[in-house]
């Protein structure tokens, strides 16, 4: 897998996360228990012990443990199971909330930022958390010549200081979102940063690793140390790579572990039905998409992309290719899963009749040629077939070309001028724009360039003032909605499955795999 | 394959015969031997190239894949000079052929490990699966050749016949999910997955094993079986072997003694495509079963073209392929009588 295209997946709220942590604020007091799902009740008490094993796909035998390098799912979660970030998100709203930082200021209109860190953590060897290790660790991932993957995340850092036994951090331009950068999971914080080892993995986090045995199995024990009582419930944690879907599934059926990731939506309502066994759908911030380079004929008519936007029939993809598994998409980048989304924006429907007319007034005559590849995503062929099924109801002529799906990402994406792909979430709004939408992104993949757009990107990044903020992302949303060549259907849930042994799990709106964090939440029960 | 079945033509006739013919007409069986053992150094360096050069040509290279889109030129040059890209493609393959005979396959570029040691690892485990296979395979495919032999046109014959040809006509993932299903999902008394670590006794090792093994077990049966009841039938035409039933000895020790030597070589061959494929054709199985074998991991270097390791891995496949096929030839010499004399 491209290791710049972040794989990681994103995750959204659910009603059943929401009642769980509705639960656990003591809102279910006084409602009637049988309206809370059964892991709710009982999610009330943490039981220790156990040997966790996790089933998962996305590990290769060319992974490191340099964080920097993490991409994924595997070593995603291997980081939260050794590291700790300095802060970290709430399940449910998306804040960011403390972590090794235990409070920040900011002055100058966001551009310098003051983290007061802990004093009473020790890592994994004994020696004790200081502010230096923060530093270094910033310092590692934002060195121009780093090859760590939140480099670009951090390009905007100008110094990372101890000041006063704080850390300090200038910006080149004021960001309100700085502390959710911090989120990122590279940005796991090292002993020395790393600079000694890169591959040490020796942090702060609920458990140590024991043993490394990359693209096959990961083990570690309960740091006994953990300065944070509430997680890692378990006495030991093993991580099976096992890539083969259907393997996964056995494996998990037949109990010898108790989580597994990556499910297809055609199996989901197979494996609902097994005892013992519970599937857990999670909405994410992650897309499929029919990119368009506005800069290449034909697609720098805006009319032709008008034409392909209302071509695709939204419902027929979201219930065929994702088994009624995701939400629908609106052709901008971002969903209610994001702070400070937009939510009243028509939905665009499926309409031939304007589609044909869209593309009469283009002008363009002859076939369209998309290329298409289950690299893009799980069902990215049958997505495009259907893609060609509904144009050619408003008698648009698309052509398929299926191309390898070794290479596509190199070769294909953010090169042909018209292809099927997708994105995993960004923490915010602005990350996702900076990196798909601005016009000097490189991974500008629509070649969507508008001086407007840019403008108000910057203004939005440095407003601190909550409301003028939502109103110029609403204006950008439907910016990119009517005139970027971005054709966005469906935003696509998480799909996982754990043995009912194993007790809770939370729905994480920062990213799949509960954001990571599964290893120190969750807890067995015999 | 091999040409053993052809007598030795010493041109006795030829005047004047040279030293390598005057060797070859004494020493027959050592001087095809040793053939056999230059063809496959021959063989082997053939392959070096050939490995070396379709690398070269895949399209995509590591420093692009590694350093993602946003690759700027000047990072990916100074990626490939670190890596020694930069180098003639001749001075390169000759700089990794010389690492290869002081044992170094050179240093992964995804992960920085020695690929020696890795490889070392994976072969190892490869090697225990593919034994641990052929242990069973092996006795178990010509024991039930002869009994089909004996049998032969019986019930016990068409019924060992029946059950081969199925095992090798399903696809060799399907009969993993089948035992998979039935000894894991339904009578859990397997273990899976079926990974192995260091950590783990020999013992520990060939009981998670099981399932792969069964596995393997069932798809290279049958080809052996037929080959060694199709061989020894072959035989059994022969006049020597009325003879044999003649003189009045039992069907079996007929078999046994004077048809079995005389169909050595074929089943001998096919023994060794078969122990071949058993360690460099199994990546299928190592995945379903998430075995860490050798398969997994040029595949896992393919993807992000660690060439260092695909070259390393390619280069033990063909050893072992050589090698294998190389002994087999040599059996099948050792075993011909017609050899085994010098006239």
């Amino acid at each position: 897998m491209n290791n710049k295209k972040a794989s990681i997946p994103q995750s959204g709220l659910n009603r059943r996360a929401f009642l769980a942590s509705a639960a656990a604020a003591g809102f279910a007091a006084t409602a009637s228990g049988l309206l809370l799902p059964r892991e709710s009740r009982a999610a009330d008490e943490p039981q220790r012990g156990g040997h966790l094993v996790l089933g998962l796909d996305g590990g290769q035998t060319t992974d490191i443990l340099d964080p920097g390098t993490y991409a994924g799912s595997t070593m995603f979660l291997v980081g939260f199971t050794w590291g700790d970030r300095l802060v970290t998100t709430d399940p449910v709203s998306g804040e960011a909330l403390p972590s090794l930082a235990e409070s920040w200021t900011s002055s100058d209109g966001a551009k310098t930022w003051t983290f007061k860190l802990r004093k009473d953590v020790r890592f994994h060897d004994g020696t004790p958390f200081t502010v230096n290790d923060a530093v270094q660790t910033l310092r590692r991932h934002s060195d121009k010549d780093s090859t760590s993957a939140a480099l670009g995340l951090l390009e905007e850092i100008e110094t990372i200081e101890e000041s006063g036994g704080d850390l300090v951090i200038t910006l080149k331009n004021g960001n309100a979102d700085l502390p959710l950068m911090l989120t990122d999971y590279h940005l796991q914080i090292q002993k020395n940063g790393g600079m000694d080892d890169p591959n040490s993995a020796i942090g702060t986090g609920p458990y140590k690793l024991e043993s490394f045995e990359p693209g096959i199995r990961i083990t570690f024990s309960k740091n006994e140390d953990d300065w944070n009582e509430d997680r890692g419930f378990v006495d030991s944690v093993e991580v099976l790579v096992i890539n083969d879907n259907t393997a996964r599934i056995a494996a998990l059926s037949s109990g010898k572990v108790h989580f597994i990731n990556t499910l297809s939506p055609k199996t989901m309502s197979l494996l609902s039905r097994a005892p013992n066994i519970e599937t857990i759908s999670t909405k994410g911030k992650g897309f499929y998409s029919f990119l368009m380079h506005g800069d290449t004929a034909p697609f720098d008519n805006n009319d032709l992309r008008m034409a392909l936007k209302l071509a695709i029939d939204r419902e027929a993809m979201l219930n065929t290719v994702l088994g009624g598994y995701g939400t629908l998409g609106n052709d901008y980048p971002v969903n209610d899963a994001y702070a400070l989304a937009p939510t009243d924006i028509p939905q665009r429907v499926y309409d031939p009749e304007e589609a044909a007319h869209y593309f009469k007034k283009s002008g363009h005559e002859g076939p369209i040629l998309l290329r298409t590849s289950d690299a893009a995503f799980t069902g990215a062929v049958d997505a495009s077939v259907l893609f060609q099924a509904n144009a050619k109801e408003a008698g648009i002529d698309i052509q398929l070309r299926r191309e390898p799906a070794d290479g596509y990402w190199s070769n294909v994406w953010n090169k042909k001028p018209f292809c099927a792909s997708y994105w995993g979430g960004r923490a915010t709004q602005d990350i996702r724009y900076t990196t798909t939408q601005l016009s000097t992104s490189t991974w500008n993949d629509t070649r969507f360039k508008d001086p407007e757009f840019d403008k108000m990107l910057l203004e939005a990044r440095a407003e601190t003032d909550q409301d003028k903020r939502r109103a110029l992302y609403r204006q950008m949303a439907i910016m990119v909605r009517d005139n970027s060549g971005l054709i966005l259907p469906v935003f696509n849930n998480y799909l996982n499955a754990r043995s009912v042994k194993m007790q809770g799990w939370i729905d994480d709106v920062g990213n799949d795999l509960s954001n990571g964090q599964i290893a120190s939440r969750v807890w067995l029960v015999s | 394959m091999t040409d053993t079945q052809q007598t030795p033509s010493a041109p006795v006739d030829a005047p004047p015969p040279g030293p390598i013919v005057v060797m070859r007409a004494r020493f027959p069986m050592a001087s095809r031997i040793g053939e056999r053992i230059v063809l496959g150094i021959g063989l082997l360096l053939a392959s070096s190239i050939l490995i070396f050069a379709g690398i070269e040509i895949l399209p995509g290279d590591f420093a692009e894949t590694y350093l993602g889109q946003a690759a700027t030129p000047q990072a990916i040059a100074n990626l490939r000079a670190e890596f020694g890209l930069d180098q003639p493609l001749v001075t390169r393959y000759f700089d990794w052929l010389l690492g290869i005979l002081h044992g170094d396959f050179g240093t992964s570029w995804a992960s920085g490990q020695s690929v020696s040691g890795q490889i070392a690892d994976r072969l190892g485990n490869s090697l225990l699966l593919a034994g641990a296979a052929a242990v069973i395979a092996v006795p178990l495919a010509i024991g039930l050749g002869l009994v089909a032999v004996l049998y032969r046109d019986r019930l016990i014959d068409r019924l060992i016949n029946l059950v081969s040809l199925a095992a090798v006509s399903l696809p060799e993932f399907f009969v993993a999910y089948l035992l998979i299903m039935v000894f894991v999902v339904q009578h859990p008394v397997a273990a899976f997955p079926a990974t192995v670590y260091d950590s783990m006794s020999l013992w520990e090792k060939l009981q998670t094993i099981i399932l792969p093994v069964a596995t393997l077990v069932l798809v290279v049966l049958a080809h052996m079986m037929r080959m060694t009841r199709a061989a020894i039938i072959n035989v059994m035409a022969s006049a020597y072997m009325e003879t044999a039933e003649l003189k009045g000895i039992g069907a079996l020790r007929a078999i046994v003694r004077h048809a079995a030597p005389n169909a050595l070589a074929p089943i001998i061959n096919v023994i060794a495509l078969n122990l071949a494929y058993l360690i460099v054709g199994v990546v299928v199985v190592e995945v379903v079963f998430v075995y860490p074998g050798m398969g997994q991991y040029m595949v896992d270097a393919v993807t992000v073209r660690d060439l260092p390791v695909v070259q390393g891995c390619g280069l033990v496949f063909a050893a072992i392929y050589i090698l294998l096929n190389m002994t087999a030839d040599i059996l099948s010499i050792l075993v011909n009588p017609r050899l085994r004399h010098p006239r």
